[in-house]
């Protein structure tokens, strides 16, 4: 068997690979992205595969692909579960014939995300069942099981890592490839398939019906088990149970939770065994509330009374404080430790000559006292540039946008999106605004890729997941066909030009549209472009600051004098705030 | 307790610590051993600072606790400091001397330490610093930075040095790999200099 020191999404791709998988959608989110991106740069591919335009989308492909018989896997980040949640509720009833795997990674701590949400609640709110790794090696272990298991009960099944999974990393053992010789073909079964209300009556029952034997299952797979080892006991899941296994001592036993439903029975027997039982997991209490349905006398400690958190992310050091703050630890084995303060903090930042920047300045420049919209992507960055008033979910800032322009604030809305959320959901929001005859401004920030997951492409990219050049899309003649009259398009790095578009919008009522459109500047050096560099020249710059303010990482100030350093990608847009004049290109001065 | 020997690798997003991450996980393969290691990817790669875990003979989770690490690799001086409570107290640090100053400080005129300070705070720990940008240079390449680095703690680190050569060999650009070679050899050389 082989081992490969693998991030935890490549060891999970390569698990859809051994599994025979043949069929591959979803929409790129941290921190599950790199799962489809290892699987579509494959030298040799056996199976189908898509970014598909959003999670709904991709769900109900994939869903439609289980439905012809092979194995299908639909891929997201948790929060893309929620634009997936309706036919995700409703494939529960209909069921699958050929084995269905919905990843949805969690990001307990959102370290790049907008909420902490808890698929496990999903999986239970969906009667579905649900497999949750604890390491780099089991979530490779199991896709094959998820697909096995989904084919058994004709469910979808979630499989649900989290970052700490996801962009972990261990030494793997590889299993063998499994090539797949099932063809996809669709039967007709109207009340399977058509859920009428006469037919998902039905349905529902039958859903029901299959929990016992799937609690059974998950018992037998090994995937929820113990060790009796004393009087007390922890109960752990996901990342949580590697962390309990480094730190707990000799005497106390121990239960992994890795798979839901959880059999009641089976759990009940374990605690009424132990005088004192302590559940630790992240999130929501999903181990917690089954475990206090069965415990009876046994006292339970977990976050529902103090011991544990529902936020955040759990580590070795927060574990170890819980065991001790529950009598499980005499002392803490971590010394308190901490760090050095009044570091200026380095928080992620807009590249270089990103076209974000250069369209941020240019709109805070013409529409000054605006209300700011925006959206999912790096340009949420802009925050720190005065542009981003609100962020909610993907497409909501064309929405939010003309929530507030019908609400009556007197001042003018501007929002904020990219092209790739634009085609996931925010079209909808935009033939909305036109059709109720909003007043507001639409900057679609288009740089012709998905850059903050990863550079994935997308319909406007022009070509698909696997490399194949795919028909043009204009996202101007979307905006059109939306109703939209006055539509626009422009080159950021032109502040001139963009501030001029920007102006005329101002004038106008109803809904207008200005495409910002500017390569990536990640892509652009990739692809080979080269700009040359800008430099200051000392003697003519006035120390104003005007270029600091700008915010962009290649400019310094130091002895009241701006410098450019080697980040410049060459945008030249510094140049053009300059108002000395005093930057110019290297070597021309 | 785990047993492993924990590296801490901080940086700055786009300086490689994922490769010198995975250089340092293939050379534990190439000896038959165990190991575990957590990194930051996404948008907080973006010029944001970065930190990657590598456990040595890792068993169980990847996160090394604060006041754990029996290394740390920092690519730049001032996040050597921001991660330095990271480290045991017999804990080694090997240094890229190279500071990047945050945006922050030019644009919201935050305060930061100067690099003596910086490094005044890091002597508490047996330092090594060294110029791994000039050195990488003179290798060949400026990229080969965090090879210069893993170089230089090569020393520290319980693999054997041929195996997390032949990890570098395994693992760069093939057109780069007598540059990366030279960095290796280079930074392992003065970090022998260094004990």
């Amino acid at each position: 068997m082989e081992r490969k020191y693998l991030l935890g999404n490549e060891a999970i791709a390569y698990a859809c690979v051994e599994s025979g998988v043949d069929f591959v959608s979803g929409y790129p989110g941290t921190p599950s992205s790199e799962v489809i991106d290892v699987l579509r740069t494959q030298p040799e591919r056996s199976y189908y595969l898509e970014w598909s335009v959003n999670e709904k989308v991709a769900l109900e492909n994939a869903l439609a692909a289980a439905w012809c018989g092979i194995r299908a896997i639909c891929t997201m980040k948790h929060v893309g579960l929620n634009v997936a949640a309706d036919p995700l509720m409703t494939s529960a009833y209909t069921g699958v014939t050929g084995g269905l795997v919905i990843m949805s990674a969690d990001d307990p701590f959102a370290h790049s995300s907008q909420n902490e949400q808890d698929t496990r609640c999903y999986a239970h709110f969906a009667r579905v069942p649900c497999l949750d790794p604890a390491s780099v090696q089991e979530a490779h272990d199991m896709i094959p099981a998820a697909f096995r298991l989904s084919e058994e009960f004709g469910l979808p099944v979630i499989f649900r890592p989290t970052t700490r999974i996801c962009h972990s990393k261990g030494d793997v053992a590889l299993g063998d490839v499994v090539p797949s010789t099932r063809k996809g073909e669709f039967h007709k079964d109207p009340r399977q398939y058509v859920v009428i209300p006469a037919h998902t009556r039905i349905l529902h029952k039958k859903l029901n019906e299959k929990q016992p034997a799937i609690k059974k299952r998950l018992v037998e797979l090994g995937y929820n088990r113990f060790e009796i080892l004393g009087k007390t006991a922890v109960i752990a899941s996901g990342i949580a149970a590697s962390y309990v296994q480094e730190l707990l001592p000799a005497g106390v036993s121990f239960m992994k939770i890795g798979a839901y439903p959880i059999d009641e029975d089976w759990l009940g027997a374990f605690v009424g065994k132990h005088e004192k039982v302590l559940v630790i997991e992240e999130l929501a209490p999903e181990v917690e509330d089954v475990v206090r349905q069965v415990a009876g006398c046994v006292p339970v400690f977990g976050k529902k009374n103090g011991y544990g958190s529902y936020e955040g992310e759990l580590s070795p050091q927060a574990v170890a404080a819980i065991l001790v703050k529950a009598g499980f630890l005499p002392v803490n084995p971590f010394a308190q430790v901490d760090p050095v303060q009044n570091l200026p903090l380095r928080p992620p930042i807009l590249c270089a000559g990103c076209l974000h920047r250069s369209a941020a300045y240019a709109i805070k420049k013409i529409f000054k006292d605006a209300i700011y919209p925006s959206d999912i992507g790096c340009y949420t960055l802009g925050l720190q540039l005065g542009v981003v008033d609100t962020t909610i979910c993907m497409g909501a800032s064309i929405t939010v946008a003309s929530g507030i322009a019908h609400s009556g604030d007197p001042r003018d809305v501007l929002c904020t999106i990219g092209d790739s959320t634009f085609l996931h959901t925010g079209i909808q929001g935009l033939l909305n605004a036109v059709y109720n005859g909003a007043n507001m401004t639409v900057v679609i920030l288009d740089n012709r890729i998905t850059a903050m997951t990863g550079h994935q492409p997308n319909p406007n990219t022009g070509v698909t997941a696997c490399g194949v050049e795919s028909p043009h899309v204009s996202l101007d003649a979307i905006c059109r066909a939306c109703g939209v009259r006055f539509v626009e398009s422009v080159d950021p790095f032109d502040i001139t030009g963009m501030m001029h578009v920007l102006e005329e919008a101002k004038k106008r009522k109803g809904v207008k549209v200005i495409i910002a459109k500017q390569m990536c500047v990640i892509s652009a050096r990739r692809a080979g472009v080269k700009r040359g560099r800008y430099q200051v020249d000392a003697d003519a710059c006035t120390g104003c600051g005007n270029c600091v303010r700008f915010g962009c990482p290649a400019i310094e100030f130091a002895d009241e004098k701006a410098s450019i350093n080697d980040l410049c990608s060459g945008c030249a847009v510094c140049v053009q705030i300059c108002p000395a004049g005093a930057i110019g290109r290297e070597g021309k001065r | 307790m785990s047993g492993s020997f924990d590296i801490l690798m901080v940086g700055i997003g786009g300086q490689g610590t994922i490769l010198a991450s995975n250089i340092l996980g293939k050379a534990c393969l190439i000896e038959g051993r165990h190991v575990k290691g957590a990194e930051t990817h996404g948008m907080a790669q973006r010029g944001g600072s970065v930190e990657s875990h590598i456990r040595i003979d890792g068993l169980f989770g990847p996160l090394i606790p604060p006041g754990q690490a029996d290394l740390m690799i920092s690519f730049d001086l001032l996040e050597a400091l921001r991660y330095s409570h990271y480290l045991k107290k017999e804990g080694r640090l090997v240094v890229n001397s190279h500071l990047v100053l945050p945006t922050s400080v030019y644009t919201q005129k935050l305060a930061s330490p100067t690099e003596d300070e910086i490094i005044a705070g890091l002597k508490k720990h047996a330092l090594c610093l060294l110029d791994a940008d000039k050195m990488a240079s003179d290798a060949g390449s400026p990229l080969s930075q965090n090879v210069v680095m893993l170089g230089a703690a090569s020393g520290s680190i319980p693999l054997k040095p041929e195996s997390l050569l032949e990890a570098v060999r395994r693992l760069v650009p093939k057109k780069t790999v007598e540059i990366n070679t030279k960095a290796f050899e280079m930074g392992r050389e003065f970090g022998g200099t260094c004990r």
